[in-house]
């Protein structure tokens, strides 16, 4: 009991909105209701959802680096490309038997996160910052989704994977578990989205653990001062880069899980339009907390999906007006704003403003 | 052995050259004070010992270790600490939590509570703790900003103009706080143009002009000095030609 206490309060802290036994019954409740949700749907409609579940990984990754560390990345969706099509070339090569898949997919994440690495090395220990972090990190999905596009010859390949230039990779198996009497593979359907589900409240609840921890408290140390956070005695590039190492590790979950749903990962995965959208996710949710980026991703991806239905084009507007509206009315997020007038009445000290909005 | 020491130190940007072959000797134990009219290049010295700029020539010793080369980070973890000249504090982020991020790695996670108590108790601001920091009066700022510095148990403090903006009274009570700290054995090298303050704290005071040691002894010593005060007034014949770089001080 002792023990679960203790890992509550890891969880709880400064860092996150969400606290006290209210929001973890909440917390309890919405988790209870996606866990019966394929009972009441069918496997197909089941099979979408886990679509949105996909892109949340990166919205949290980015929610990390950009809400809690204060560093813009323009370019999470290199890292999604680079995971995806590492899935797709590990495993069209290797196959899908004794549960390849999953360390396809840990290899994955880590080429990406490796990456990540290496350019936020250059970047961070460059000293680059503000709007210029913005650029390059773009310029370098822009250049990969290039790059990517005009592999179409037969000779752009990788074992057996052909990259096949603008069309994508495709194809490739879908996460698949041993098991004894045949595998299961994970469709779109309701096992993956219980797999996806689990790899989710991992995910968040693990961040909630980093953001609380003393590297939370210096993370955001960082975005409010970084000069007086490294005269506080902190290399604050190690955090900068361990941060933009684990940003980026989760948004190459998420391309590795995508290519995995679709079985197929295209160019466009990293192009502009792409690279735009987690910024809209987040900026909207609420950049500086896991649940209202959480919350947001969801309800900017059902508007998209439901406007979709419309014309593309028309919904990419949307989102742009979306983006334009956050900024202008509510700089911290739409859903943070909502959290924030949802919890004002209990709120004892409603005194205290938000200095340094932006 | 010296706490700190510069030899020679030389800072040009361009043509300017702002630190003039300056040698600054800080014993340990003193409370010493930077002084000198606008330009005079005392901010620029402070960035220097501190690391964000790297000196043209000339060595800086910190406890008889060279530190010339070293990152900022490496000389606050060597046990030298600051305190900016604007507030330099995480405003959204509460009092009590702008003390945690600096303590935290100071004292085991059991006691860090306690003594996060204890020194927003020292700064007065135990009534303010959940207060968003960006929310404070400019003199709290300043006080919990010297509270974070102070919570790194520093060998050397630096204080950049600690007491700008602040009331006489505010004034006052902080040079009690630096004599206080200098009691437990601090030694504190603060730049500083109010004189009362300088009087109230100094053991020793250096004069800064156009980049160079322009007079240094007690404070008495200094007072009497009539070089001083004519630079003070603007009576001296050279022309102020090294002017701070951006983010200098003001008067």
């Amino acid at each position: 009991m002792n023990a679960l206490s203790r890992f509550f309060a890891r969880l709880e802290g400064p860092q996150t909105l969400g606290r006290g036994p209210g929001f973890w019954i909440g917390f309890l409740i919405v988790l209870a209701g996606a866990c019966a949700y394929p009972l009441f749907s069918d496997g197909y409609t089941v099979g979408n959802t886990v679509y949105f579940f996909t892109w949340i990984f990166m919205a949290l990754g980015l929610s990390l680096i950009w809400g809690y560390g204060g560093a813009l990345s323009f370019g999470q969706t290199a890292f999604f490309g680079i995971a995806g099509y590492a899935y797709g070339i590990l495993t069209i090569n290797f196959g899908a038997a004794y549960g390849f898949t999953f360390v396809a997919l840990l290899f994955a994440v880590a080429i990406a996160a490796l990456f990540a690495a290496l350019l936020g090395y250059f970047l961070f220990f460059g000293r680059i910052s503000g709007v210029f972090l913005g650029i390059v990190t773009l310029s370098v999905t822009l250049v990969l989704e290039r790059f990517m596009a005009q592999t179409a010859g037969p000779e752009w390949k990788i074992g057996a994977a052909r990259l096949n230039g603008f069309n994508g990779m495709s194809n490739m198996p879908p996460l698949t578990v041993p098991w004894p009497g045949g595998d299961i593979v994970l469709f779109p359907d309701v096992q993956l989205y219980y797999v996806v589900l689990g790899m989710l409240v991992l995910v968040y609840l693990g961040l909630r653990i980093l953001v609380n921890s003393p590297f939370g408290n210096v993370l955001v140390a960082i975005r409010e001062n970084p000069e007086r956070a490294e005269m506080l005695g902190y290399d604050i590039r190690k955090y900068q880069l361990g941060t933009f190492v684990i940003g980026a590790a989760l948004a190459g979950l998420s391309g590795v899980l995508y290519t995995s749903w679709g079985q197929y990962i295209t160019p466009s995965s990293m192009g502009m339009t792409a690279a735009a959208l987690p910024i809209v996710w987040v900026a909207v949710g609420g950049r500086s907390d896991l649940t209202t980026t959480l919350v947001g991703t969801i309800t900017v991806l059902a508007v998209f999906q439901a406007l979709t239905i419309h014309g593309s084009q028309y919904a990419l507007v949307v989102m742009g007006v979306m983006l334009v509206l956050t900024v202008l009315l509510a700089p911290r997020g739409l859903i943070y704003a909502l959290a924030r007038l949802l919890a004002r009445p209990f709120s004892k000290r409603a005194s205290n403003g938000q200095p340094g909005d932006a | 052995m010296p706490m700190l020491q510069t030899i020679g130190l030389n800072k040009r940007f361009g043509g300017l050259h702002v630190t003039n072959n300056v040698d600054l000797t800080l014993q340990a134990g003193e409370v010493h004070c930077l002084i000198g009219p606008n330009g005079a290049g005392k901010s620029t010295l402070f960035r220097l010992i501190l690391g964000e700029h790297l000196p043209s020539s000339g060595a800086i010793l910190f406890g008889g270790e060279d530190i010339t080369s070293l990152k900022p980070f490496q000389r606050i973890r060597r046990g030298m600490s600051v305190k900016f000249q604007v507030p330099g504090i995480f405003k959204a982020l509460s009092v009590r939590q702008n003390l945690e991020i600096a303590m935290q790695h100071h004292y085991p996670p059991a006691a860090l509570g306690e003594e996060i108590d204890k020194l927003l108790a020292f700064l007065n601001l135990t009534a303010d703790a959940k207060r968003l920091a960006g929310n404070l009066s400019h003199g709290q700022k300043q006080w919990l900003e010297i509270g974070m510095a102070v919570s790194l148990k520093p060998r050397l403090l630096l204080l950049d103009e600690p007491t700008a903006g602040m009331s006489p009274e505010e004034t006052h009570a902080t040079g009690e706080m630096v004599k206080r700290l200098n009691a437990q054995g601090m030694t504190v090298l603060a730049v500083e143009h109010d004189m009362a303050f300088v009087r109230q704290v100094a053991q020793q005071v250096t004069v800064l002009h156009l980049g160079k040691v322009f007079a240094q002894g007690s404070i008495d010593e200094i007072v009497a000095n009539e070089d001083v005060a004519a630079i003070y007034l603007g009576q001296t014949t050279a022309h102020e030609t090294a002017h701070e770089p951006a983010g200098g001080p003001h008067a």
